[in-house]
């Protein structure tokens, strides 16, 4: 059985029942922020809802703090995984002090995070990408100990830069994974709109490093796919592409309404697939995971996010004199 | 006459255009089956269909590239941005291309091209999708920039920005769509690269455009009430920019203040200055105002964000000290 092999590869049953945790805290998280943004109380939220699984699997491959990570804006389980706070992320949403990405100077879910070598995104797509390039080249001619983990929609490949990043890394055996997390659709505009191959995977080929496509509702696959190509990156071998098909079961942001592009049953035929219960059936029929443990798992996630917000709302806002980002060096750079 | 939106106009203009002349079509992200990020473009997939509201992918640069190619062919494309800052990823082809086609071919090739773009701040979209970068674009020789500041010019201007033989950079403001204003029935063209009188006042003049124009009209109403009559000259366009009826005015009130959204440093204000003192030095009494963004990346919280931008407040105290 595949997931036998999994406990044999580098995962453990706590590790398992770690992944499963982090999964339901962003499921919790990330519903809840929905309901702020829908009382008024924040501005904006765009959802990983759908995406926990391959993001959680993607992150437990790596050593944490010690690999780099150029995520983008769909990342927060990852970044759970890498240990992000919940109340870290409330600050973010709620554009409070001391919110660690940009003291709330940038908007919610831009990660940067440097104590989890996390690389911040501009809001442009596919901006990220010759970044991830550029960390594993400073690995390779530096000798580091270290790969990169760079992650983007599949809509964003059809960037120029994405696709000017890979091929460099490709050249120059690069330890980099490229992740892509498609969900097929870039807003409004599905997958057939936005490319004429049938998988992301394709397209490594033409750029001459390895393509594999992964169940990104099985963390489990997910974990092992990274894995491999994680273990190429630091043997040197190079980069490879690995796209996770996940599902997007929110509309693409609170600025967004997706009901005019989006039919209805599609949207309620994807919770038959819901990672986070997926992920559950799995640990259960393993005899990982018993009835009680479920609702512990939930009940602790409720509260870390119920504590989060709390904290958060209490939380004062920048003050005014910190407009300013630390624009140059020598700027003052707190908060 | 009818009252509609900035929105409206905007659609109106694009509709009437593509009904007017089948060389004209749409392409952009989101823009055909969802109707646009701002519902400019809202049930013109279902009227014209997919092939003239074109869905693109993710690759700004194809988009203004695509443009200028089926433009050197024969098309009047609309290239939709999504917002502005995103034109960055297209400037090769708008610097290199779209500006210079012309005068590189000797005038063999023409780029009848219009970019949409949505810029502008204000809406927590944090320092990467808030940017007022306009004056980029109106530095380069070849581009026409317009950006209007109401329905009724958004409307004529954009008509014409179609019809122009030369290539266009139109941009809307993501907070004006909502705005109203009084529109004729029918069709009607603005002349691009003309600078408009929006309100009359003979104590000074405030020179400014798009969202500088709404603030602006504001700031006048406040000063009103304390009896000082500002004169607004709306810009209308950045590249051609006229300055004929600023000066006019200028030698009526003697002093001015420039009013723009974006920074600062080398911005409309520094131009509109530097020619005023160039062109009408012998009428200025007091040394010209600018009010513009403070010089940082524009923040995300609401506070800090508006403590950035340029408020109605800022113009009031700038007009006192030039009186
Ligand atoms: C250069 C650029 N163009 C357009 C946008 C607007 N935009 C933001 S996200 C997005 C869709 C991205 O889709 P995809 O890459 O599939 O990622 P997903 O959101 O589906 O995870 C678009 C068009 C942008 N941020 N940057
Ligand atoms: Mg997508």
């Amino acid at each position: 059985m595949e997931a036998q092999e999994d406990l044999q590869l580098n995962l453990n049953e706590e590790s398992l029942l770690e992944m499963y945790g982090l999964i339901v805290l962003s499921r919790r998280l990330d519903e809840r922020t929905w309901v702020l943004h829908r009382q008024g109380k924040i501005a904006f939220h765009i959802s990983g809802i759908g995406h926990e699984a391959a993001q959680v699997g993607a992150a437990m491959a790596l050593r944490r703090g010690q690999d780099w990570v150029v995520p983008y804006y769909r990342d927060l389980a990852m970044m759970l995984a890498l240990g992000l706070t919940p109340k870290e992320f409330m600050l973010g949403v709620m554009g409070k002090k001391g919110e660690p990405s940009s003291g709330a100077r940038q908007m919610p879910s831009h990660w940067s995070i440097r104590r989890m070598n996390v690389v911040s995104h501009s809001s442009p797509v596919a901006t990220q990408t010759p970044h991830a390039s550029g960390i594993g080249l400073a690995i390779k001619m530096r000798g580091d100990d270290a790969i990169v983990l760079t992650s983007i929609g599949e809509g964003a490949t059809s960037q120029g830069a994405w696709y000017e990043a890979v091929n460099w890394a490709a050249i120059h055996k690069l330890p980099v994974v490229f992740m892509v997390e498609n969900n097929l659709y870039a807003i409004s505009v599905r997958q057939d709109r936005q490319m004429a191959v049938e998988h992301v995977a394709d397209k490594a080929a033409g750029l001459g490093l390895p393509g594999v496509t992964v169940d990104g509702l099985d963390a489990l696959a997910v974990h092992r796919a990274i894995s491999e190509a994680a273990a190429r990156a630091r043997a040197g071998d190079g980069p490879t592409l690995v796209e996770a098909m996940v599902q997007r079961m929110t509309p693409h942001s609170s600025d967004d309404d997706d009901r005019s592009y989006r039919p209805r049953a599609e949207l309620e035929a994807l919770k038959a697939q819901d990672p986070v219960r997926l992920q559950r059936d799995k640990l259960m029929d393993m005899g990982l995971l018993s009835e009680q443990a479920e609702t512990e798992v939930q009940e602790r996630a409720a509260a870390q996010v119920e504590e989060a917000i709390k904290f958060a709302a209490s939380a004062p806002y920048p003050e005014v004199s910190e407009a300013s980002y630390p624009v140059y060096a020598g700027d003052r750079a707190d908060g | 006459m009818a009252e509609i939106t900035m929105r409206e106009a905007i659609s109106q203009a694009l509709w009437e255009e593509m009904e007017r002349d089948e060389r004209v079509f749409i392409m952009g992200e989101e823009v055909g089956l969802w109707g646009g990020t701002y519902a400019v473009t809202r049930n013109f997939y279902d009227h014209f269909g997919a092939e003239r509201v074109r869905d693109t992918p993710i690759a700004e640069g194809v988009i203004v590239g695509a443009a200028n190619g089926a433009a050197m062919a024969g098309l009047r494309p609309v290239a939709e941005l999504m917002t502005i800052n995103f034109a960055f990823l297209a400037m090769d082809q708008i610097v290199n291309g779209s500006a210079k086609i012309r005068a590189m071919f000797g005038g063999q090739f023409t780029v009848p091209i219009v970019i949409r773009a949505v810029g502008g701040g204000g809406r927590q979209l944090g320092a990467t999708h808030s940017q007022t970068p306009d004056v980029v674009f109106a530095h380069f020789p070849g581009m026409k920039v317009i950006a209007p500041g109401t329905p009724y010019d958004a409307k004529g201007l954009l008509k014409a920005a179609i019809r122009t033989d030369d290539p266009v950079l139109f941009i809307e403001n993501a907070t004006m769509y909502q705005s109203k204003g009084e529109v004729p029935d029918g069709d009607y063209v603005e002349p691009i690269g003309v600078s408009k009188v929006q309100r009359e006042g003979s104590d000074v003049t405030i020179i400014t455009y798009s969202k500088g124009l709404q603030l602006s009209l504001q700031a006048a109403e406040e000063l009103s009430s304390e009896g000082i009559e500002a004169q607004i000259i709306d810009l209308r366009s950045l590249r051609p920019l006229d300055l004929g009826p600023a000066i006019e005015s200028l030698k009526q009130t003697n002093r001015a203040v420039i009013v723009e959204e974006g920074w600062r440093s080398y911005g409309v204000g520094a131009e509109v200055a530097a020619r005023l003192y160039e062109e009408a030095f012998d009428y200025i009494d007091s040394p010209l105002k600018r009010v513009a963004q403070v010089e940082v990346p524009l923040p995300y919280n609401r506070e800090l964000e508006q403590m950035a931008l340029p408020q109605i407040g800022d113009i009031v105290k700038a007009v006192r000290e030039v009186l």
